[in-house]
């Protein structure tokens, strides 16, 4: 490749890596609020079978 | 209108009153920007013009406002004042231009001292590069009034101000440096007054926003 | 919430079929720079990017002006995130930028291209305002404060800009120029495909990391009912 090309390939990439890089820091969240939601709504369960009020 | 400025002039002399009384900002104020000028000799190499210098005083003086704007809203801090002035009948907005007075009052008492020793250590200072130092003097305290309350709210406070109010200055040392050297004075001098109109608007109408709870 | 809104999903497909359309357009139908060479292709992208940085940041100043006249509750996450989005296409902008300016001129910084210098002063206003935002207590003071910030830095903006131009007087000796686009027809509609695609594209990532932080807000307040 000529020197021309690699520098607009590497353009191009760098913009594709960043945005790979969101989606995977973005992925990273939605799994976590995943998990956070799941312990939430075992926490809902217990109250719920527990017979307390569930605020609302 | 006259009981704004009223509040405006109370706020303000209060402040004056308070650094002669206490006299810690000033005199640090001073000794720095002396000591400033001083390391600046050593860091310019033997061979540059009189340009590289314009620079550095334009360096030094942001940096000796920097010292200043940190202690600026200490007093009302440490006595839990700036509670109270916020609950008085008055407009937010004094205690932002009361401030700015007061810390354009201490920013002059340095330049007294610093300018002329810049003239003495390195360059002559025409009337642009004054008219160029006022001006912006202007600018640094109406937006460091209310960066410094910014910061003043946060945990990092020293840390933070340079942080917020640097990339805010970069124009005010491009219209400085240019009134100083440039062959086109004139126009460094109306973007400063520029700057000046643009952020002390948007400082005053921002402060009371800044400052509640 | 999002009843109003466009479907994200339109959007989103809408972005990656303009994206495909912008990359054929690019490298099969705009003839090659006659000036420049291929590496005027970098155009195609670093522009692009840099006026959705800019029209990030103005999305912020308008949520944040929005929060400090109306007292919404939505306004300060989307002011964030607004500027969150407008910090990674500014530091794209830098870095392709860079990437462009070695590809033109040799060098991977030069003080004489405008346009680069004013994102950096900008990237470093905006990389404050999350220190800001971070080291004070959540609550009313800190959203207006980031609102406040926020409005400052449309503010600066302009005023950069114009101290800039005025700098190159008597900053930078060196002077490298770009021919200006003298773009032909295809030139200037790849061009509109690829800035168009790059837009929605930033604002399907701002509705998503919106949605994000909106959900993490919640489960935040759900966790405090449920195990306070």
């Amino acid at each position: 490749m000529s020197a021309a090309e690699k520098y607009v390939a590497a353009a191009y990439g760098v913009f594709l890596v960043f945005v790979l890089c969101w989606v995977v820091i973005i992925a990273t969240k939605l799994s976590r609020l995943e998990r956070e939601t799941g312990e939430l709504v075992r926490l809902a369960r217990t109250r719920v079978a527990a017979g307390e009020p569930t605020d609302g | 209108m006259s009981a704004y400025l009223g509040d405006v002039a109370a706020l303000a002399r209060k402040d004056l009153r308070l650094e002669l009384r206490a006299r810690d900002t000033l005199p640090a104020m001073l000794l720095f920007v002396l000591a400033t000028l001083v390391v600046f000799h050593f860091a310019l190499p033997a061979d540059v013009g009189d340009d590289p210098a314009y620079g550095l005083l334009w360096v030094a003086l942001v940096f000796t406002s920097l010292l200043g704007l940190a202690r600026a809203w200490v007093p009302e801090r440490e006595a839990g004042a700036l509670d109270g002035l916020v609950l008085a009948p008055s407009d937010r907005s004094a205690i932002w231009l009361g401030k700015t007075i007061a810390s354009l009052a201490f920013l002059a008492a340095a330049e007294v001292v610093a300018l002329p020793a810049f003239v003495l250590f390195f360059a002559p200072l025409d009337a642009n590069a004054l008219a160029g130092v006022v001006l912006a003097s202007v600018g640094i305290c109406a937006v460091g009034s209310l960066v410094s309350a910014m910061a003043a709210a946060s945990r990092g406070r020293e840390v933070l101000l340079p942080l917020i109010f640097l990339p805010l200055a970069i124009p005010i040392v491009v219209g400085g440096v240019g009134s100083s050297i440039s062959e086109e004075p004139a126009k460094f001098l109306a973007f400063l007054g520029l700057y000046d109109a643009v952020f002390a608007i948007l400082s005053w109408a921002a402060f009371e926003y800044v400052v509640t709870e | 919430m999002s009843m109003r809104k466009p479907s994200l999903t339109l959007l989103a497909s809408l972005a990656t079929a303009l994206a495909a359309v912008a990359v054929a357009m690019i490298f099969f139908v705009a003839p090659e720079d006659a000036d420049q060479g291929l590496s005027q292709k970098i155009f195609y992208v670093h522009v692009p990017i840099a006026l959705t940085a800019y029209a990030c940041f103005g999305l912020a100043a308008w949520k944040a002006f929005r929060l400090l006249t109306t007292r919404g509750d939505r306004y300060d996450l989307e002011s964030y995130t607004g500027v969150h989005q407008g910090t990674i296409f500014g530091a794209l902008t830098l870095v392709t930028g860079s990437i462009w300016a070695k590809a033109s001129w040799g060098v991977w910084w030069t003080w004489s291209s405008n346009q680069l210098v004013l994102f950096l002063v900008l990237f470093l206003f905006y990389c404050a305002y999350f220190m800001l935002r971070y080291s004070i207590e959540p609550g009313p003071r800190r959203e207006r404060i980031s609102a406040v910030y926020a409005l400052f830095g449309v503010a600066l903006v302009p005023v950069s800009f114009l101290a800039i131009r005025l700098a190159s007087d008597f900053i930078h000796p060196t002077v490298f120029t770009r021919d200006g686009p003298q773009m032909t027809g295809e030139m200037f509609a790849a061009f509109c495909v690829s800035w168009a695609a790059i837009t929605l594209l930033a604002y399907v990532m701002y509705r998503v990391e919106l949605a994000g932080k909106r959900t993490d807000a919640n489960l935040r307040e759900l966790r405090e009912v449920l195990a306070p």
